[in-house]
């Protein structure tokens, strides 16, 4: 399930469309992932604030959003281009990779709402793959 | 015993009363075939599925796809027990269809999609949490009979 030629356009092309809507989409796709996979939360305790929208949420929104523009600028090679982010998950944050998917799939929530348009099937498979690609690269260091 | 609050009721019959079938259901199957390709096993009848194109536009697709918004008002109508009421559905599912039950989490991530897109932002973080929940006890009713 690697990223064809035609992947990487479709998700280079819709990312020059969103991107500068980064901060949104993150704090959204993060509210309602620990709303609707409360599980999740287990991983921000040492938050103050889990609500929607919430400081925090808005925060850490924008910064996972800033490493997806960065995957889709290395998506050539994302396992030696998120090296650093995924030691950081495996060594640090010890996030479950199962969590990933689910990120993923909110993300891609968020976008059929705000994009409804543009989101059309086909550049919701590139962006799935995409997704998952960034996942299995942020899990390489993992064991 | 799955239990509802009445925010959660609510909600899922307020999506269910506002969404158009005749677009979701078919929207939502198509997606599913696009998406999760292998999931294209289940439909050697259908004719042209070779590109995303031929699956948007075959009406065998879009039929079938009012077929399983059919079955899932099923559901909305049963909130109450599920399991009993998706009982014969889950032995189809398994002994004539051979559907793998992991491919039923698939068609209801494409089904939220196709909500959220329909909905927008009325589709808030608490309604999903609650579509969430009620495709989840589809899924697991739908498993059920499984051995």
């Amino acid at each position: 399930m690697s990223l064809s030629a035609k992947d990487k356009k479709t998700v280079k092309t819709f990312w020059a469309k969103i991107s500068s809507n980064g901060e949104t989409i993150g704090a959204d796709a993060l509210s309602r992932m620990l709303v609707v996979y409360p599980q999740t939360k287990t991983y921000f305790s040492h938050w103050k604030d889990l609500s929607p929208g919430s400081a925090p949420v808005k925060k850490h929104g924008a910064t996972v959003m800033a490493g997806v523009a960065d995957a889709v600028a290395k998506i050539d090679d994302l396992t030696s281009g998120l090296l650093s982010l995924s030691e950081l998950h495996a060594f640090t944050l010890r996030v479950d990779p199962s969590n990933f998917k689910i990120l993923s799939h909110s993300i891609l929530v968020v976008l059929a709402i705000m994009f409804p348009t543009d989101f059309t099937p086909e550049v919701h498979v590139a962006m799935d793959k995409f997704l998952a690609a960034v996942a299995r690269a942020l899990s390489e260091k993992y064991r | 015993m799955v239990k509802w609050t009445d925010f959660e009721c609510a909600t899922i019959q307020d999506i269910f009363s506002k969404i158009d079938y005749d677009v979701v259901g078919p929207a939502a199957l198509s997606r599913c075939l696009i998406v999760y390709p292998w999931t294209q096993r289940y439909f050697g009848g259908f004719g042209n599925l070779y590109k995303a194109a031929a699956i948007t536009s075959n009406p065998k697709v879009a039929a079938h796809g009012k077929v399983v918004i059919a079955g899932l008002e099923k559901a909305v109508k049963n909130m109450d027990d599920i399991k009993t009421t998706y009982k014969d559905l889950s032995v189809l599912h398994s002994e004539k269809l051979q559907v793998d039950p992991d491919n039923f989490n698939l068609l209801a991530d494409c089904l939220t999609v196709v909500v959220a897109g329909q909905m927008g932002a009325a589709f808030t973080p608490e309604g999903h949490a609650a579509f969430q929940k009620f495709l989840a006890v589809v899924v697991a009713s739908l498993r059920k009979q499984y051995n």
